[in-house]
């Protein structure tokens, strides 16, 4: 197996179209963020894998903006599969996403003209 | 655990001081840090000569230790410029006691100083962004904190009400304390009516962006007995660092402060009921509260209604930040050395207006990064040891 930078691999896909992070093989654990080694278990088998998706909000607040600037959600997502991520719940208003509400991940444009991962509400799909 | 219980009362803070808290304008960070160790040395009754141990890290300068060395023109034994954060000084308090112990040095001087107000306008942060992170923009450090607020108020009910009330207790502390930088009324509905910054965080509720830098002197039992003011035992001190960023923390309800309270305690043989004035850095209102439940001074989940009671409060069952804190007396970046110079003073009765009645025993405690390290320490008097 190649090695790959971790971090470089995770935004290559996610401008490829896909949404992938690492999982163990060996322990059955899913990892995110990417690293050359999982942590807690040091297990180095790490691959890419396509998750589910489907996540729950852990934690959100509110990026309060000046106006006419609107404001920006910020949330921590749970994925099914575990790992929690920082990012964005889109499509309904920031202060209105709430913790343990069902989202789905889409990949969106971020500010640095680099694709990010996003989240909306799984019942807008 | 008995190697550490070993180490109770064996070193104690002897110097103490603070320069330029607020507004320090023209000052460099350096010339800040560096008058705060000049005036801690002499409270000691030391001369900068005898310093043979220098800790230090300053927001701008990841070689400050260099710096401050050749600044002072003294030649250390050891220099010592480890990051956590807020936290590093009472880290450095840690491996000071060690170094001291161990008769490697002879006496430690850990000093800070920042211009952040004067100098950068904004808060400055030594923390890396994170490539998963920074693509976000959170509007850290509040943004992290904020989420870790939010999770609280999802898990315990814990109220708008109850975080202003925080900021409240603080100001009310400040009030008593001429060196704060916000002093005045505060109410909970004024706390409420600031600036939202990330809900549920309002500007009331964020650390103050001054100058400022602070500085102690610490030296072994047998030689703090013949200085010039009362030696402050360091009875016991811990640290623990359990992430970097903010989604990687398991429980954003439970700091690493319930790991480092939980062996300072041990260390110093004392509980959170002994405790007689604590000094928690409150970087943001949600960390007093996060804090008092991880160091034991009420269930966790509770510490919402226990700062709501008032017992945090002057006249309340236990003093917090008397010099008024992050919130209202000043933060310079990274505060943590404040909570050790202010339970130094509490514990000496030289807190003014603001003295806590009969205070024996202290516990400081520092935060770095976005709760990401925690460390505790616990001071007392003489008769304590």
């Amino acid at each position: 197996m190649t090695p790959s930078p971790p971090a470089a691999t995770y935004f290559r896909y996610l401008a490829e179209g896909h949404f992938k992070i690492q999982r163990s093989p060996s322990t059955g654990e899913w990892v995110f963020y990417p690293r050359t080694i999982a942590p807690r278990t040091g297990a180095t088998d790490l691959e890419w894998v396509v998750p589910s998706g489907m996540g729950t909000v852990y934690a959100t607040t509110v990026k309060r903006m000046k106006p006419p600037i609107p404001n920006i959600n910020i949330a921590i997502v749970e994925l099914d599969e575990g790992p929690r991520m920082m990012t964005h719940v889109e499509g309904i208003a920031p202060e209105d996403v709430a913790i343990g509400m069902r989202v789905r991940a889409k990949i969106a444009n971020g500010p640095d003209d680099a694709p990010i991962l996003v989240f909306e509400p799984e019942s807008r799909t | 655990m008995n190697a550490a219980r070993n180490l109770r009362g064996k070193t104690a803070f002897v110097g103490t001081a603070t320069f330029g808290c607020g507004e320090a304008p023209g000052y460099s960070a350096l010339e800040i840090a560096a008058e705060a160790g000049r005036l801690a040395v002499a409270d000691a009754g030391l001369q900068l000569a005898d310093i043979d141990g220098l800790f230090i890290c300053l927001p701008n300068d990841f070689l400050s230790g260099l710096t401050i060395a050749e600044y002072y023109g003294i030649r250390p034994k050891m220099t010592n410029n480890s990051r956590t954060g807020g936290s590093a000084f009472l880290g450095h308090a840690e491996w000071a006691m060690l170094a001291l112990d161990a008769g490697l040095i002879d006496y430690a001087l850990i000093c800070y100083g920042s211009n952040q107000r004067t100098g950068a306008g904004k808060l400055v942060s030594a923390q890396a962004p994170s490539p998963f992170e920074h693509p976000y923009r959170p509007n850290n450090p509040a943004a992290s904190y904020a989420l870790a607020a939010s999770r609280h108020m999802f898990e315990y009910g814990t109220t708008p009400e109850q975080l202003a009330s925080v900021a409240v207790a603080a100001r009310q502390w400040a009030n008593l304390n001429p060196e704060a930088f916000r002093r005045g009324p505060l109410s909970i509905e004024d706390v409420l009516a600031t600036r939202m910054v990330a809900d549920p965080l309002h500007v009331a509720e964020c650390c103050l962006v001054t100058d400022g830098g602070a500085a102690v002197v610490l030296t072994r039992a047998d030689r703090a007995k013949d200085l010039a003011k009362t030696p402050i035992a360091l009875l016991g001190t811990a640290s623990a660092t359990w992430h970097s960023e903010i989604a990687q923390l398991a429980d954003l309800t439970v700091t690493a402060a319930s790991e480092s309270g939980a062996r300072a305690f041990a260390q110093a043989g004392v509980t959170p009921a002994d405790i007689d004035v604590a000094n928690l850095y409150d970087a943001f209102a949600i960390n007093t509260i996060l804090f008092l439940e991880d160091l034991g001074f009420c269930p966790k989940g509770e510490g919402g209604r226990f700062v709501e009671s008032g017992a945090i409060r002057p006249g309340g069952s236990l003093p917090v930040n008397t010099n008024g804190g992050g919130l209202s007396f000043c933060h310079p970046g990274m505060y943590g050395l404040f909570t050790l110079v202010e339970s130094v003073r509490q514990l000496r009765g030289e807190a003014g207006e603001r003295q806590v009645r009969n205070a024996r025993l202290a516990l400081a405690h520092g935060n770095g990064g976005t709760l990401s390290s925690q460390a505790t320490c616990i001071l007392g008097l003489p008769e304590t040891i």
